[in-house]
């Protein structure tokens, strides 16, 4: 092999994932694009999403209110250790509603619903694809990304920000359930500060916004994984995975850059 | 010719680098059932999927009832479609609904028809396959002749003028089998359908079937009505028709000479 062989190999080397990188994003968003073309059928026919809601969102119920009230009891334990040490144990409800509604509410609800949900839709797309199903249907000209794809899709951006508003809520309620009935904190304090603290537009509004996107993030690459998964066994639990994967790398991602976006301290930078 | 509805001219197919079908010409007469038999992998299903408008052929036209398929749009050719019916090598009903509702897919997807309407046409469509009892069950509870003939109820839903088989005969116990070869039969009759029966049984088909399309590797090489193909001398279509192991279609895969086998280092 000559230099000039073996230093084509290398730059087609690295090349060649950047190029496939760049087709794939090519191709998702042209499938995205569709799916919005397609989301008609949705407003036509309202119940085949009001059906899904309760596929993703009502048996997620489960999950997050669970979780929410172990998050928030923790987080009430951890924060009253903390805060004792200054006398400042009074504004533990303020430091849990804050933390809940700014990041803990729509980040954990997202990965929560990713991989109650997420993973589910993949599946689902994904193995009625390798048993022609899709197929079927297109066949009888009725199109598969309106009928099966876009219920799903929004479905799941109505059902995020519900579910993190029940995790916010929940939350504060097991950290209150730390904090006053079991730590002793006063229970006109714990709310009094918290409501001092927390304001509605900046904090709750602003935390839901972000689920909001988290939403259409996780269960657009549910979809897309599962209606482009190789049609076999080995290939449906391959785009499992990787919904479950890569809606946790995006949705932390994601919420960097949305909390950069909405993070007040920058106005006194000038 | 007005009396083909399906007509196959010149088709030329690739999937990607693997060539499928070389220059296949095929015309189905209107109110036949015509066979396409050939071995696995000779390009069948892709012909039917070709019909279907599913793939596009490189080379050559495909014309359903005149109409030129890989040329039309995507509404014409759900338009098309609506007037065709397929049935599945797997069936593939919705598995999140019932029997009924896997029937009642395409009226409530296609037709405003009122539900005592759809109710009824269901159950027509059910008792014509002998199912019209198993119309609260899920397609997990049905077994594989029962799923195919739920799925031909199916396929029949809106009264086709065509009807698509992609081996219907595959993997069934022998009186799914008959009962699935007859259904074929009279259903093409009541209905006034034409029906492209894509099969490697040979026995089962040629009981049911007016003219038979034998292919192998990509190419068309005997067609002719069913009394030809009893009657044919050719090499190729005796060992497909009677199942020899061995002739034009050899029982080995092609091998080096023994000794250059012998050898050769495994390990």
């Amino acid at each position: 092999m000559t230099t000039l062989e073996r230093v084509v190999g290398l730059v087609g080397r690295l090349g060649a994932p950047v190029v496939d990188a760049a087709v794939g994003l090519g191709a998702a968003t042209r499938f995205f694009l569709s799916v919005l073309a397609a989301s008609t059928s949705c407003l036509r026919r309202p119940r085949l999403v009001v059906r899904e809601l309760y596929f993703i969102g009502v048996l997620s119920l489960a999950i997050i209110l669970v979780s929410a009230l172990f998050v928030g009891m923790v987080l009430g334990l951890q924060m009253y250790d903390t805060l004792v040490r200054f006398g400042s144990e009074d504004i533990v409800g303020m430091v849990v509603a804050l933390a809940l509604v700014r990041e803990l509410g729509p980040v954990l609800s997202a990965l929560l619903i990713s991989s109650r949900a997420g993973s589910a839709v993949t599946a689902e797309i994904g193995l009625m694809k390798a048993t022609e199903q899709l197929s079927a249907m297109e066949m009888m000209a009725v199109p598969p990304v309106a009928r099966v794809v876009a219920p799903r899709f929004w479905a799941g951006v109505l059902a995020v920000p519900l579910l993190t508003a029940i995790f916010d809520v929940v939350g504060i309620f097991g950290g209150w359930l730390v904090a006053v009935p079991l730590l002793g904190v006063d229970d006109g304090t714990f709310w009094s500060q918290m409501r001092a603290a927390v304001d509605f537009r900046l904090d709750v509004v602003n935390g839901l916004i972000k689920s909001l996107w988290f939403g259409v993030a996780i269960l657009f690459i549910a979809v897309h994984q599962g209606f482009h998964a190789e049609p076999t066994a080995e290939g449906v639990s391959r785009a499992t995975t990787r919904t479950v994967v890569r809606s946790a790398l995006v949705v932390l991602g994601l919420d960097f850059v949305l909390t950069a976006f909405m993070f007040r301290g920058f106005e006194g930078m000038g | 010719m007005a009396d083909d509805l399906v007509v196959v001219r010149g088709v030329t197919f690739a999937y990607e680098e693997r060539p499928v079908l070389f220059d296949v010409d095929m015309a189905i007469p209107r109110g036949k059932v015509v066979a396409i038999m050939g071995l696995s992998g000779c390009g069948k299903t892709t012909l039917l999927r070709l019909i279907g408008g599913q793939l596009k052929p490189q080379r050559g036209d495909v014309l359903v009832d005149g109409l030129s398929v890989p040329s039309l749009g995507e509404e014409a050719l759900y338009r098309l479609r609506r007037r065709m019916g397929m049935l599945f090598q797997m069936g593939a009903l919705f598995t999140d609904l019932t029997v009924y509702e896997n029937v009642a897919f395409q009226m409530r997807e296609h037709t405003d028809l009122p539900e005592p309407l759809i109710r009824d046409l269901v159950l027509m469509k059910l008792h014509a396959v002998g199912l019209r009892g198993a119309w609260h069950l899920r397609p997990a509870e049905l077994s594989g002749g029962m799923a195919r003939r739920v799925a031909l109820a199916r396929a029949i839903a809106l009264d086709p003028m065509l009807i698509l088989y992609d081996e219907p005969f595959a993997g069934l116990d022998p009186i799914s089998l008959a009962v699935i070869g007859r259904l074929i039969r009279t259903l093409n009759d009541a209905l006034g359908a034409t029906s492209v029966v894509v099969t490697h049984d040979v026995q089962e088909s040629l009981k049911v079937v007016d003219y038979v399309y034998l292919m192998s590797e990509g190419r068309v090489i005997f067609s002719g009505d069913v009394a030809a193909v009893h009657a044919s001398r050719d090499p190729y279509v005796r060992q497909f028709v009677d199942g020899r192991p061995d002739g034009p279609v050899p029982f080995h895969y092609p091998a080096p000479p023994w000794q250059e086998m012998l050898d050769h280092d495994y390990a």
